[in-house]
C-alpha cells in the first residue's frame, strides 16, 4: 500500500464493504490481493463494517457564533449557532441531503405547474410536534406567512417577496402561487428562516413556545450559552441517533479547540484556519474539510468611475493571483473563485469555463485601452468580513502593483459595516453565506433591481436568461443558461470573487458520518445532531 | 459612630447622583455608536422596508431624550425595562450572570485576599531576601500579562497537558457546589494571579514604611521578634492603603472579568455586556453598567469606612 492506486483501491472496497455491496470473504480475497496482510484486511472490515449508525449517547456541540439577544423568532435568526439549533429541533418542508440534491422534509412530495408558478406541497402524515400535535396546513401557512406582509420583521421577506398566496388545499397539502414562475421555490423552503412552527387560532405564527417538529425537542434553553435536548421520538425522518444532544456555545475559537482536544465536547465548528496544521496532528481529532458554496466577493459599483468602465473592471480582475490568496490566507481550504458566484458546490455549476489567470501584462494593456494608465482605487475592508481579510486586501494590493495598479486598503470598523461601507463604498470586501442555487444567489445580488445589487451591475442579456431559467424546469436547458450566465458574470460583471472558502469543522475520532457531507451549512448542512453518530 | 453613619449616607447620596450621571452618558454613547439595533438584529439581511417594520415595534421611531426619559422614569422605581431584542426582562437576563460572576469573584476573592496579605506580611519580614525578590517578581509577570494569555497557559497545562481540569467553565443547572468549585477552578485561579501582585505589593510596601517609626523601633528596642513586631506593631497601622487596595481589586473582580469568561466560556455579566453593546441593547447595557459603577461606588464606601474604623485618627480631620 505504498502508491495511490492502492489507496484508492482500498478506499473503495472500505466503501463497498460499508455499504454492503461486498461479502467479508471476497473483501478479504480483494484486500489480500491489493498487497494487505490478513490482519490489516479483517482490520479495515472491522472498521468498514462498523460503520452502520448506531444509535446512543449524548453528543456534545461546540458552536460558534452565538449571543444572548438571540430568539426563536424564525424571521430575525442571524447568528450561527440558532441556524444550527434550528435545524436540531425544527423541520422545514424540503431539506439539502448530504450529496447536494432536494430531499423531503416536512413535505413528502412536491410538484409544479408547467409554468412553475404554482407549487403543491403536500404534507407527511407522519409529522409531528414535540406538543404532539399533528403539522397541519395552516401551520405551514402561518409559517410562511410570518415572513411576508408589510409590517413582517422578518429577514426572509425579499426571498418571498414574489409569493401573492398560499392556500389550503384541504387535503392535508398547500399550494403556493407566485407571481412568476419560479422553478427553484422547493429549493428556497430550505432556508433557515423558513421552518415549520405551529400557528395560533388567529392564523399568527406560535414561534415563541419553542415548539417545533424536528429531530430533538428542547429540554433547556439558555440563549448565547448552551441548548439540551432529547430525542423527538415521532420524528418523521430517519436518523437522530443521539439520545440527546448539548449544544454549547463556544464563540472563542481557542476555548472551541481547547475543548475538543480535552474532549469537553464531542464537536465543533469553524475552525481556526492557522492553526489546522496542528490540529491535524492530534490522533484524535478528525477535520471535516468540505469545499461550500460560501463566497467572498468584491463588488465594484459599476455606474461609479472608474469601475463603470469594463476594462478598469477586469484589469482589477487580471491582478489578483488567486493561488497566493488561497495559499495565505485560506491556508488552502478554498475553491478557487472564477468573477462569477456560482460556486462548484451549488447545482448547475459550469465546469468548462476558462479561469481567469493572474497576468498583470494583460491588466496593463487592458488600462491603456481604457486610458487609465496607473490606475489608483480605494478598496474598504474590515477584520469580521474574513478572518484574515484585511491581509488578503493588502495582498492583492500587492499583486496589483506589478499591473501598475494602486490599491489603497482602508480598515473599516466592524460595528456597522453592512450598513455603512457594503451597498454605499465605491469597492469593498464581503462575505456571503452558501445559497442553495445559482438562481438564488443572482436574483438576490445580481439582478438589476434588486436591493442588493452589490455591484450596480445592468446586463440585459444577463438578466433575461436570469428570469427564463428561473422559470426553466428543464435542467439540461437550465445548466446551459446559468453558463452563459456565468461567462456574463465573468467577462462584464463588477465583482471579484478570489475563492469560495471552505467549511472546515472538526469532531472526536469516535464521531462517525456518511461518506458525504451537505455543503449547504457547516457541520453537514448544521444537520450534524440528527446525521451523526457515535461509533459503537 | 454617628459620623460615620453621616458619611456613609452623604457617598450614598453622591453615589446616586454619579449612577444618574453615568446613565446619561452610557445612554449617549450607545446612541453614537454606528448602526442602530434593527440593523444589528437583522444583520445582512436588512432592507429598508424590514428595517422600518422592526424600528417601530421597538419604539426606535421615538427621538432619543422622549427614550431615555421613559427609561429614567421607570428605573426609579428598579423597573430597568425588558430587553428591545428578545423582549425578556432585563432582570431575568442579567439576574442569573450576576450571580455567577459574584460566585467567581468571591471564589477568586476567598483565594487571593487571605494569601496575598500574608506573602505581604511574609515578603515585609524577609525583605531584600531572595524569596522577597522571587515573589516580587513571579507576582508581577503575572500582572503584566495580560489576562487573556494567562488563562491560555493555564488551560495549556491544567487542561490539555495534566488533563487536570475541565478547559471550559461552562455550569449547569443542579451542579453541586464541589463540581461548581472545580469547573470553575481554572478561571477564579486566573483572576488571582491578576489581582494577587497588586494587593501583595502594597500590603509589603505599607508595613516597611511603617517600620522605621520611632514606635517600631521601641518595640524592637524591648526584644519583641521579628514577626511579632510586624504582625503586632506594623500591620495595625497599615490596614488603611492595604484595605484600600483590597477593595479596589474586589471591584475588579466583578467589572474586569470580560476576557476571563470569553476564554473560559463562563456565562458571566461580562458577556452578556458585550453581547448587549454588539446589539446597541440599551436597556441591558445599562443594566450592566448601572451594577458596574454601583459596585466600585460601594467598594470605595466600604474602603473608606474600613480605613476609618482601623485608624480612629482619621475620624477627626484636621
Amino acid at each position: 500500500m505504498t502508491n495511490s492506486t492502492d489507496k484508492v483501491l482500498m478506499d473503495r472496497l472500505a466503501e463497498a464493504a460499508r455499504t454492503g455491496s461486498i461479502s467479508r470473504r471476497s473483501f478479504m480475497n480483494y484486500a489480500m490481493a491489493a498487497g494487505m496482510t490478513s490482519t490489516a484486511a479483517t482490520g479495515l472490515w472491522t472498521t468498514s463494517a462498523k460503520a452502520a449508525p448506531t444509535r446512543g449517547g449524548t453528543f456534545r456541540l461546540g458552536a460558534h457564533d452565538g449571543n444572548t439577544s438571540d430568539t426563536h423568532d424564525p424571521g430575525t435568526y442571524v447568528t450561527f449557532s440558532m441556524i444550527q439549533l434550528v435545524r436540531t429541533f425544527r423541520s422545514f418542508l424540503t431539506l439539502i441531503e448530504p450529496d447536494g440534491s432536494l430531499g423531503p422534509d416536512v413535505a413528502s412530495e412536491w410538484s409544479a405547474s408547467p409554468d412553475a408558478k404554482e407549487w403543491t406541497f403536500k404534507i407527511n402524515d407522519r409529522a409531528t410536534f414535540h406538543s404532539g400535535n399533528k403539522v397541519t396546513a395552516a401551520d405551514v401557512i402561518a409559517s410562511m406567512n410570518h415572513h411576508r406582509g408589510d409590517d413582517t420583521t422578518s429577514a426572509a421577506k425579499a426571498l418571498l417577496a414574489d409569493v401573492e398566496d398560499i392556500v389550503d388545499n384541504g387535503d392535508n397539502s398547500v399550494t403556493v402561487k407566485l407571481g412568476s414562475g419560479n422553478a427553484d421555490l422547493p429549493w428556497l423552503m430550505t432556508d433557515y428562516h423558513l421552518p415549520i412552527c405551529p400557528a395560533n387560532d388567529d392564523g399568527t405564527l406560535n414561534w415563541q413556545s419553542g415548539d417545533g417538529c424536528g429531530p430533538y425537542k428542547l429540554t433547556n434553553t439558555e440563549f448565547g450559552v448552551s441548548y439540551s435536548l432529547v430525542r423527538h421520538d415521532d420524528w418523521h425522518l430517519e436518523g437522530a441517533y443521539f439520545d440527546a444532544i448539548e449544544l454549547i456555545v463556544l464563540n472563542d475559537p481557542n476555548a472551541r479547540q481547547t475543548a475538543l482536544v480535552t474532549g469537553d465536547v464531542d464537536a465543533i465548528t469553524q475552525l481556526e484556519l492557522k492553526t489546522l496544521a496542528l490540529l491535524q496532528r492530534d490522533p484524535n481529532i478528525e477535520i471535516d474539510n468540505v469545499p461550500s458554496a460560501a463566497a467572498i466577493t468584491m463588488p465594484m459599483l459599476c455606474d461609479t468611475a472608474p469601475f463603470d468602465n469594463v476594462d478598469v473592471r477586469n484589469a482589477l480582475k487580471l491582478s489578483v493571483n488567486r493561488d497566493e490568496l488561497i495559499e495565505k490566507i485560506a491556508f488552502g481550504a478554498a475553491t478557487m473563485g472564477n468573477d462569477f458566484h456560482h460556486s462548484p458546490a451549488m447545482p448547475y455549476w459550469p465546469d468548462d469555463i476558462e479561469q481567469t489567470p493572474y497576468d498583470p501584462d494583460q491588466a496593463k494593456s487592458l488600462l491603456a485601452k481604457a486610458g487609465a494608465e496607473g490606475l489608483t482605487v480605494n478598496l474598504s475592508v474590515a477584520d469580521s468580513v474574513y478572518s484574515g481579510a484585511v491581509d488578503m486586501c493588502v495582498l492583492y494590493a500587492e499583486h496589483a502593483k506589478a499591473a501598475g495598479i494602486t490599491i489603497n486598503v482602508n480598515r473599516e470598523p466592524n460595528d456597522g459595516y453592512y450598513s455603512d461601507v457594503w451597498l454605499k463604498k465605491p469597492w469593498c470586501a464581503v462575505q456571503w453565506g452558501a445559497r442553495p442555487t445559482p438562481d438564488v444567489m443572482y436574483s438576490l445580488a445580481y439582478k438589476d433591481d434588486a436591493a442588493w445589487n452589490e455591484s450596480r451591475w445592468q446586463n440585459e442579456r444577463f438578466n433575461e436568461l436570469l428570469l427564463q431559467a428561473k422559470a426553466e424546469l428543464d435542467d439540461t436547458k437550465r445548466a446551459e443558461m446559468y453558463r452563459e450566465m456565468a461567462i456574463l458574470a465573468k467577462d462584464d460583471g463588477g465583482t471579484v470573487i478570489p475563492f469560495f472558502p471552505n467549511f472546515v469543522y472538526a469532531r472526536r475520532k469516535n464521531v462517525q458520518h456518511g461518506p458525504d457531507l451537505a455543503a449547504s451549512w457547516q457541520m453537514d448542512g448544521a444537520r450534524a445532531c440528527s446525521r451523526w453518530w457515535f461509533e459503537g | 459612630m454617628g459620623d460615620i453613619a453621616k458619611l456613609v449616607g452623604q457617598r450614598l447620596g453622591l453615589g446616586l447622583v454619579i449612577l444618574l450621571v453615568i446613565s446619561v452618558i452610557i445612554f449617549f454613547m450607545v446612541e453614537l455608536l454606528p448602526g442602530d439595533i434593527a440593523q444589528a438584529v437583522l444583520g445582512q439581511g436588512a432592507t429598508e422596508e424590514n428595517l422600518a417594520a422592526l424600528r417601530k415595534e421597538m419604539g426606535l421611531d421615538q427621538p432619543a431624550v422622549v427614550r431615555y426619559l421613559a427609561w429614567l422614569k421607570d428605573a426609579v422605581t428598579f423597573d430597568f425595562g425588558s430587553s428591545i431584542v428578545t423582549k425578556e426582562p432585563v432582570i431575568s437576563i442579567i439576574g442569573q450572570r450576576f450571580k455567577d460572576t459574584l460566585f467567581l469573584a468571591a471564589y477568586a476573592a476567598v483565594i487571593a485576599v487571605p494569601v496575598s496579605i500574608v506573602l505581604g506580611v511574609i515578603v515585609a519580614l524577609l525583605r531584600n531576601s531572595i524569596f522577597d525578590r522571587t515573589a516580587n517578581v513571579v507576582t508581577l509577570s503575572f500582572i503584566s500579562s495580560p489576562e487573556f494569555f494567562l488563562g491560555y497557559i493555564l488551560i495549556l497545562f491544567f487542561a490539555v497537558k495534566w488533563g487536570m481540569f475541565p478547559a471550559i467553565a461552562s455550569l449547569s443547572e443542579g451542579m453541586s457546589l464541589w463540581d461548581k468549585l472545580e469547573r470553575t477552578f481554572l478561571p477564579a485561579l486566573t483572576l488571582v494571579l491578576v489581582v494577587m501582585a497588586h494587593m501583595m505589593r502594597m500590603t509589603r510596601a505599607a508595613i516597611i514604611n511603617l517600620l522605621a517609626s520611632p514606635y517600631i523601633e521601641m518595640a524592637r528596642l524591648k526584644g519583641a521578634p521579628p514577626w511579632k513586631v510586624i504582625v503586632k506593631h506594623a500591620l495595625p497601622n497599615a490596614w488603611a492603603p492595604i484595605i484600600n487596595v483590597v477593595a479596589l481589586n474586589l471591584a475588579y473582580l466583578i467589572t474586569g472579568v470580560v476576557l476571563v469568561e470569553v476564554v473560559y466560556v463562563y456565562p458571566g455579566i461580562g458577556q452578556a455586556l458585550v453581547d448587549a453593546v454588539s446589539k446597541r441593547d440599551f436597556p441591558v447595557v445599562q443594566a450592566c453598567c448601572l451594577i458596574f459603577a454601583a459596585t466600585f461606588i460601594l467598594l470605595n464606601l466600604a474602603a473608606d469606612v474600613g480605613a476609618i474604623l482601623t485608624n480612629p485618627r482619621l475620624r477627626h480631620p484636621k
